[in-house]
């Protein structure tokens, strides 16, 4: 059999991260033409050209290239440094959690021999930043950790030859260091401030050598949360807390059901009511008022009919997305040598919802035409270009800002809710907030693709895998590939008619594919009664998957002996978007109440050289947490066009008594440049529970949730 | 419409609302107080906790009028005199927050259970706390920064609110 799947599967670009693209990027002549000095004082100014920017983005995304985009005057980064010394630097980039406020501060720290404290970020505003696709697949750390870097290296050497001058001495002679210049016999010094005042000094730079991670100072070390004390203290304002002077109140009318067409519709009786106004156009109802209360109760007023048609239910799902897939199994597994044990399954992957804790909230204002929205996304360039789109504005009129985010795992990537709160203060000439409702957010964003995987092995009786193939229906490509050595494989994604609307997730489709590859291998260990470490690592070339196969296993005790009767332990791994982890988990199977319980999660992850250790731990225990979710009980249920369960009270997530005890294990691979990890190590918790489970029990759960009612015995 | 008249953070409101509003929506519309936030509007992730004499009381399913003239306190006031409160400095020296959209709630959930018991186990944290949502997964570090309040606190820390 050929080999024809991977780049077939490679090559299907990863859907969910995409959608449209801005067609606008900022040029070096805008920049000039903002006239940021003007705008920021006097200083330094470094504008780093960022010369394969496109070509990244294209590998990342699956862009094609246009032909006469401006790559040579394409920006990743600038960074100010005012005349009183103060240093900000401006990354397209947002914080939603993941921290890189404080991991990209570090970066500058270290590149500009400055303190941390002297660094301020301005992030994801589309007025003030540079272009940037958005905040996801794990980009920001390989990726704009390094533009930081080379824009602040470059800063430091402005700022060592304005010092040679003020000093007349040799460059060579002189050191940066804590914010200073000084003058290595005299020890004479010069701080930032006093070299940048008076100056207005830009520089466009392109590449920079950068200091090897083993020479790191700032980063490498656990650095506080930078914006950490505004938020214990309640003063940070994410989006729904913000507050314009005149703002109104938004709501939206929803259908009751998906794809409903609207009959008729009396919005009499709410426009009735005192400062209420209606907007209506076309199906788009919705309402202003001076507070959220009245803008609830003037929606409650609105009387609408509306006529859906039939959908399937959750019950039908699986069925549906594999009759329904655009192609099918093309053939199945060939001719293997006869000794050899063969076995097929399939896995299914529901769907769920992401909840982040803030929902879709944004606030818009116009002014002169031009239209301000604050708002929580991960894309604020592409909601930019949503909102060009909507109202027919060039982008230069329309300006994006994303305050700190209450998190988005994927799931913030589109503009629904700046276009409706757009629309609204378009037509109240007033700005408006709008913040979706939870059950809003868990109807009407999107959620993470449900899928079907099929697949269909052999392995000879020395445990050596001989065929592999593998059929995703709908889930998507991501994590598709398997990291075993197997000669005969074949691998491919099915597109599929989706019921329900989905998007990115957390390490998007690599957890589904990594819980059925996973579980797979589990069930071919017992097929050949091996241990299923020593399985994996028989089949298993990679070097850093095994180092951290290896590492969870040695700090786990695996192949220990069993605590107590209904005790079980399951191991797992994979790599996905440069990160490499493994997951030892114990479980307690409680047979009388079919109840199941994770009392202990191992897990190593690797992704090169460590920026920020403490970040890096909470990125992975934050992951492992979000993945028991995942693995033991989310699920999105619907039917006839409805969700079943939008609410928290039906919908369960991970709470504090889910969360067994977790120990991380952080591999630092000083020799490799550091990759992202905000997605990587959510692959693993899945297989490894589900592997658990049927060490305890006997049971093997192909479905994931696992266990969303106790696990049953077949 | 009437005045409701509420005690919040040592300060007196009296405030022209709806009293039927919910706490949560006068806390944050009528008097910015925004560090309490809406996460579900059903009283299930504990994102709105307030206290309310001194307990721990989802803001969001609670009217307005229904607290007036009983002690409130949002995050807001729990710093006093530019000194914060033990547990606010143990979320701060153990991260215990990533997007830090729940920690409001968590902070204030603690915060009451601490006022209960000085010296609680992780098991009766957790119990305390089952009903506060972090989707981020910070868990484990919040109990942590809980127990490491206790103990500050019983070390001779500021005493709580």
């Amino acid at each position: 059999m050929s080999q024809k799947s991977t780049g077939e599967t490679l090559l299907e670009h990863e859907r969910y991260e995409l959608a449209e693209d801005s067609a606008y990027r900022v040029a070096l002549g805008e920049l000039v033409r903002r006239d940021f000095f003007k705008v920021l004082g006097g200083g330094v100014l470094v504008v780093l050209l960022f010369k394969d920017v496109l070509a990244q983005q294209e590998t990342g995304a699956g862009r094609r290239h246009r032909p006469g985009s401006p790559r040579s005057s394409e920006i990743g980064a600038w960074l100010h440094i005012a005349e009183d010394g103060a240093v900000t630097t401006y990354t397209g980039k947002v914080e939603v959690g993941q921290d890189i406020r404080t991991s990209l501060t570090q970066a500058v720290a270290e590149e500009l021999h400055a303190p941390t404290a002297s660094i301020k970020l301005v992030m994801g505003d589309t007025d003030l930043t540079p272009y940037d696709m958005g905040t996801f697949g794990s980009r920001t750390t390989p990726q704009m950790n390094r533009q930081l870097r080379e824009a602040a290296a470059a800063a430091r050497e402005t700022l060592l030859e304005l010092g040679a001058e003020r000093m007349k001495v040799e460059r060579a002679s002189l050191v940066a260091a804590d914010g200073k210049i000084i003058r290595r016999d005299t020890r004479q010094t010069l701080s930032y401030g006093q070299l940048t005042k008076g100056q207005r000094l830009m520089k466009a730079i392109g590449e920079t050598p950068l200091k090897p991670a083993a020479q790191w100072q700032a980063a490498g070390q656990a650095l506080h949360k930078v914006a950490g004390r505004d938020i214990i203290t309640g003063k940070h304002r994410y989006t729904p807390d913000l507050k314009r002077p005149g703002m109104l109140y938004g709501k939206v009318l929803r259908p009751p059901v998906f794809d409903a067409t609207m009959v008729s519709v009396d919005t009499r009786a709410a426009a009735k009511l005192p400062g209420v106004r209606v907007l209506r156009d076309g199906s788009f109802v919705g309402v202003t008022a001076p507070t959220e209360h009245q803008a609830g109760q003037a929606m409650a007023a609105i009387r609408a009919e509306w006529q859906g048609a039939a959908q399937i239910s959750h019950k039908e799902l699986y069925d549906h997305l594999r009759d329904g897939a655009a192609t099918s199994r093309a053939s199945s597994l060939t001719s293997n040598r006869s000794g050899d044990a063969r076995l097929a399954q399939i896995y299914n992957i529901a769907y769920i919802a992401h909840a982040p804790l803030e929902p879709r909230a944004a606030v818009a204002e116009w002014t002169d035409g031009k239209l301000t929205v604050w708002t929580g996304t991960q894309r604020p360039f592409g909601v930019r270009s949503e909102l060009s789109r909507v109202f027919g504005l060039a982008e230069e009129r329309v300006r994006v800002i994303v305050p700190d985010t209450g998190s988005g795992y994927g799931g913030k990537h589109t503009g629904e809710a700046a276009i409706e709160a757009a629309r609204l203060a378009k037509a109240a000439r007033k700005p408006v907030k709008l913040v979706w409702s939870r059950e809003e957010e868990f109807t009407w964003a999107y959620f993470r693709p449900a899928g079907v995987i099929e697949i269909h092995s052999a392995v000879n009786p020395g445990g050596t895998i001989t065929a592999w193939e593998f059929h995703n229906y709908n889930s998507g490509s991501s994590g598709i590939r398997s990291p075993y050595a197997i000669a005969n494989q074949q691998t491919r994604f099915h597109s599929a008619d989706s019921p329900l609307r989905q998007g990115s997730y957390r390490g998007l489709a690599a957890t589904a594919n990594h819980f059925a590859r996973e579980v797979h291998m589990d069930e071919l260990a017992h097929t050949l009664s091996m241990d299923p470490l020593a399985f994996r690592l028989k089949n298993l070339q990679d070097q850093r998957l095994r180092a951290v196969l290896q590492a969870a296993a040695k700090a786990f005790g695996w192949g220990k002996a069993k605590a107590a009767p209904g005790h079980g332990y399951g191991i797992a791994c994979g790599t996905e978007k440069g990160g490499y982890v493994a997951s030892c988990a114990e479980v307690i199977a409680d047979r009388a109440a079919s109840g199941v319980k994770v009392v202990g999660v191992v897990t190593a992850f690797e992704c090169g050289a460590i920026v920020n250790p403490d970040g890096l731990k909470n990125q992975v225990e934050g992951a492992v947490v979000q993945g028991l979710g995942g693995a033991l009980f989310e699920v999105v249920e619907f039917a006839g066009g409805k969700i079943l369960n939008p609410r928290f009270s039906r919908y369960r997530v991970p709470r504090f008594s889910d969360v067994p005890k977790l120990r991380t294990i952080l591999l630092d691979r000083r020799d490799l440049p550091p990759a992202g990890a905000g997605e990587c190590p959510i692959v693993a918790i899945a297989p490894s529970v589900g592997n658990a489970i049927f060490d305890a029990t006997g049971v093997r759960l192909r479905s994931l949730p696992l266990v969303p009612n106790g696990y049953q015995r077949s | 419409m009437r005045v409701v008249e509420l005690q919040v953070n040592g300060t007196k409101h009296r405030i022209e609302v709806d009293g039927e509003r919910s706490l949560l929506s006068v806390l944050r519309d009528e008097l910015d107080l925004i560090g309490a936030k809406y996460g579900c509007g059903e009283g299930q992730c504990g994102a709105c906790t307030v206290l309310v004499d001194g307990r721990a009381v989802r803001s969001c399913v609670t009217r307005a009028n229904s607290v007036e003239g009983r002690p409130i306190v949002t995050i807001e006031g729990l710093e006093q005199r530019g000194r914060l409160h033990p547990l606010q400095q143990a979320f701060l020296a153990l991260d215990a927050l990533q997007c830090g959209y729940c920690t409001s709630g968590m902070i204030l959930s603690g915060v009451a259970l601490l006022e209960k018991n000085k010296q609680p186990t992780s098991a009766e944290i957790v119990r305390a706390m089952e009903g506060n949502i972090c989707r981020c997964g910070t868990y484990p570090r919040i109990v942590a920064a809980v127990q490491q309040a206790a103990k500050q606190k019983q070390a001779g820390g500021r005493g709580g609110q």
